[in-house]
């Protein structure tokens, strides 16, 4: 068997195109090929992460209970949150990482193509595993995406195990997406591509990928932790043992924060490709995003109990999580100055992506703004677990990252497909979404800061206008995605023919190789000056 | 090696291995979910036959892979560049084992300095101690837990102080061998690297002489409250971790005096395995800190 495989290898090497059929995606080792089916999975899991916000949503549109029993409702939360996180957003990412690092970085493909297939493949299983879960007798998993103890261990159903297995998956899955990602840019630069002349993009995925690396095993640690509390009787989450339900959320929380770095660093990576080029001028300060990208994920090692100011940590620990919170905006403060510096006597121009990145870098402030709010530790004692939190996170991952990762798919699809979009559609998805996504999580701040509390299947009814409104939003928003849907299609089956360039400040190694980018590229790796 | 400026960095075509492997990893997942919860609640099902389809579909997986990476890498396909990116994923790799075990350590470490203390009332947690267990002393070892279930903490010396002079004594041993595959003398290989997987496989060997001991004569249990959950998570997934480490390097051994792989230049297999090796036994030096001496 081997020795056919192995002739089978050399002789497909020699050929340039792609082979066809199903088998050409399940067999790929081709990194455009991993990179596609990375970010049809995640719009597949946008979707039905998205349909599941419907559903909460819709109970949510007025007060009282309607549509679904709480229990589901709890499912729905639970499930939206770690499907939207480690299937839609992380995802699409490994997406854009696997498409766009070998060809900005000059690398032939990723360092370890075989593993790279086996890091997308398991990803479908472990959702489906956690899908099913949803049809098990007693339900699926119902304690939030966070699973805090007790509520995952002493109280949950049988479909624990499920979600702790699909959870030990995805987590694999990104370790090994991680380790390849590092790998190709520590190893596979061309000559001359040295690491301060790296585009931004693959710069922050080489620390998101460290991140990944250092804080999924922990979360791994996390979930095997709560499988043998509910199933092999130990007690790391209960004080009858001496245990504590704390822990949990410290050893959580510890993989937590660094997470939802994970999921903002690639954002800023990719504004800050996007935003020179239609500004038609050079990055801003290049070398002080770097740095303050790095301090942003070392920083976020030192900052995880901001989420627990409120289960009566002693005060000197709160105030060391509040100060070194607060410290982050610094890092941050310099990116979102430095974006809008390069903007500053620009010539700008306003296609699709540009807008996207523009809205990103005014509606991730206003997210980091409230994320500001809920770091001071007395003030979170009244927003902890409140909409406001809601609010905050939806700002930051769905204007943040959601908006972030659409601008790269304008900005890089007629790359990868040859042709240009349809503009016309593509401004309608963009105003479309950026209407109804400030109706939708908006107005959570107020509901928020009023005191309603986040999970919840009923509320009171002074909140009952706004939420009729939210919801609204909500499915406006939800609908308007259907739009993008309908530009990629139209842009794979074709339309006016991408210039190799594609826009006219773009500038880098993937703009210099022709639209669509040929099945392998770089095969020898170019020149840099 | 040829002498272009800039060695082609091989790609592989397609490979049927990846897909099969994420068959093998749903069965396992997907079985071992469903299996734990048949013991729980006594029921049979298909769980566990799922689960060893699992893993029979890995090992096959596994065997099928590497068989095809060594096969490319004896043809000579591999260039330094990729041979660097196999070191540098190991390498990433064994980070992230480090993490995974810091996981444990951590909860470790937080029952002692913290949880433990606070539920005999230090800092400002008189009243929780009052209230919720009054008669619990805080000490380590937890040898009575709060709601009162008494064990026997393992002492240091004995087998587990065997069991660190083994362990130590294999990591020189295949320094050793490594050293001698450097210099090409391979008897100096096979014989350092025969006795590492020996030791090897005495220190699993005298693991569970310690865990059935602890099980039987001491009522040591992963049950047995939070000093049990620690002893026996963190010296159980070293102990599975040895078990790899073991198996890796016998496989070496074979290649070594079956097919007589790898040379002084070219031997990264080796090296992985022996970083691996050398990965274990630190981490066994920490847990025999912190978890049976301290």
């Amino acid at each position: 068997m081997s020795t056919t495989n192995l002739n089978a290898d050399n002789h497909a090497e020699e050929h340039h195109g792609a082979p066809s059929g199903i088998m050409r995606w399940l067999l790929t080792t081709n990194h455009k090929d991993i990179g596609s089916l990375y970010l049809l999975f995640s719009l597949l899991m946008f979707f039905i992460g998205g349909g599941m916000a419907m559903v909460i949503r819709a109970e949510l549109f007025q007060p009282g209970l309607q549509i679904v029993e709480p229990d589901f409702f709890n499912q729905m939360t639970t499930v939206h949150g770690l499907i939207m996180v480690f299937g839609a957003v992380m995802p699409a990412f490994v997406g854009l990482a696997n498409w766009m690092v070998p060809m900005m970085i000059g690398a032939p493909d990723m360092a370890l193509p075989r593993m790279n297939n086996w890091s997308f493949w398991i990803l479908p299983f472990a959702f489906l595993i956690l899908l099913m879960s949803l049809f098990m007798e007693g339900g699926g998993p119902n304690f939030g995406w966070t699973f805090y103890a007790p509520l995952s261990t002493t109280y949950s159903n049988d479909s624990t195990a499920l979600f702790v297995f699909s959870v030990h998956i995805m987590g694999i899955s990104s370790i090994m997406g991680a380790i390849n990602v590092i790998v190709t840019i520590f190893n596979l630069r061309a000559p001359g591509m040295t690491f301060m002349k790296m585009p931004l993009f693959v710069w922050t995925w080489l620390i998101t990928a460290f991140l990944l690396i250092a804080v999924m095993p922990v979360l791994a640690g996390a979930v095997t932790m709560v499988l043998t509390d509910k199933y092999f009787l130990t007690s790391f989450f209960s004080a009858a043992g001496g245990g504590d339900p704390v822990m949990f959320q410290h050893i959580f929380w510890f993989f937590g924060h660094p997470e939802v770095y994970i999921m903002i660093l690639p954002a800023f990576g990719i504004i800050s490709q996007i935003v020179p080029t239609f500004s038609r001028k050079k990055l801003f300060g290049y070398s002080s995003m770097v740095y303050a990208t790095a301090s942003i994920a070392l920083l976020s090692f030192v900052v995880w109990a901001h989420h627990m100011f409120t289960t009566g940590m002693p005060l000197a620990g709160e105030l060391f999580f509040m100060y070194c919170t607060m410290l982050i905006s610094v890092p941050t403060g310099v990116k979102v100055f430095n974006w809008v510096a390069t903007m500053w006597r620009g010539s700008l121009t306003f296609e699709v992506p540009m807008m996207f990145s523009i809205a990103f870098i005014v509606l991730f402030t206003i997210g980091g703004f409230s994320g500001l709010m809920l770091a001071i530790t007395p003030a979170d004692f009244q927003y902890h677990d409140t909409y406001f939190v809601v609010a905050h996170f939806h700002y930051v991952l769905v204007t943040g990252a959601i908006f972030s990762i659409m601008a790269g798919a304008y900005y890089w699809l007629p790359k990868w497909t040859g042709y240009m979009f349809d503009e016309k559609l593509a401004k309608a998805h963009f105003w479309l979404s950026l209407v109804s996504v400030n109706v939708l999580f908006f107005p959570m701040h107020f509901v928020g800061l009023a005191g309603m509390p986040r999970r919840i299947p009923d509320y009171a009814t002074q909140f009952a206008d706004f939420n009729a409104v939210i919801s609204i939003g909500g499915f406006a928003f939800g609908l308007s995605q259907l739009l993008f849907v309908a530009v990629v299609y139209k842009c794979i089956k074709g339309g006016e023919k991408a210039t190799d360039q594609v826009w006219e400040g773009a500038e880098g190694l993937e703009w210099e190789v022709p639209s669509p980018a040929p099945y392998h590229t770089f095969e020898t790796p170019p020149d840099i000056k | 090696m040829n002498n272009n400026e800039y060695e082609k960095y091989y790609v592989p075509a397609q490979s049927p291995w990846p897909i099969v492997g994420a068959i093998g990893l749903f069965c396992i997942a997907f079985g071992a979910g469903n299996y734990v919860n048949d013991v729980k609640n006594e029921v049979t099902g298909f769980g566990g036959y799922l689960l060893l389809a699992g893993i029979a579909i890995i090992i096959f997986m596994l065997v099928g892979w590497f068989r095809n990476v060594i096969d490319e890498s004896m043809a000579g396909m591999y260039s330094k560049q990729l041979d660097r990116s196999f070191r540098q994923g190991m390498s990433w790799f064994i980070f992230s084992e480090v993490m995974f075990f810091c996981a444990f350590f951590g909860a470790l470490l937080y029952a002692r300095v913290f949880s433990i203390p606070w539920l005999g009332g230090a800092s400002n947690n008189a009243m929780t101690h009052e209230v919720l267990w009054p008669a619990f002393e805080a000490i380590w070892p937890l040898t009575t837990t709060p709601s009162g279930q008494v064990t026997e903490a393992m002492g240091w010396n004995g087998l587990p102080l065997i069991n660190t002079i083994i362990l130590l004594v294999s990591s020189v041993t295949c320094h050793f061998a490594h050293v001698g595959l450097e210099q090409d003398k391979r008897k100096q290989l096979k014989w350092g690297l025969g006795i590492t997987v020996l030791l090897g496989v005495i220190f699993l060997f005298l693991q569970v002489e310690e865990y059935t001991h602890a099980y039987q004569e001491m009522g040591l249990m992963l049950s047995s409250g939070m000093y049990g959950n620690t002893f026996y998570l963190l010296t159980g997934f070293h102990g599975l971790h040895v078990t790899l480490g073991t198996i890796m390097l016998f496989i070496m051994f074979l290649r070594i005096v079956i097919k007589d792989h790898f040379t002084p230049e070219n031997h990264f297999g080796f090296q992985a395995a022996s970083w691996y090796w050398h990965f274990v036994d630190v981490v066994w030096v920490c847990l025999f800190i912190f978890v049976y001496i301290m």
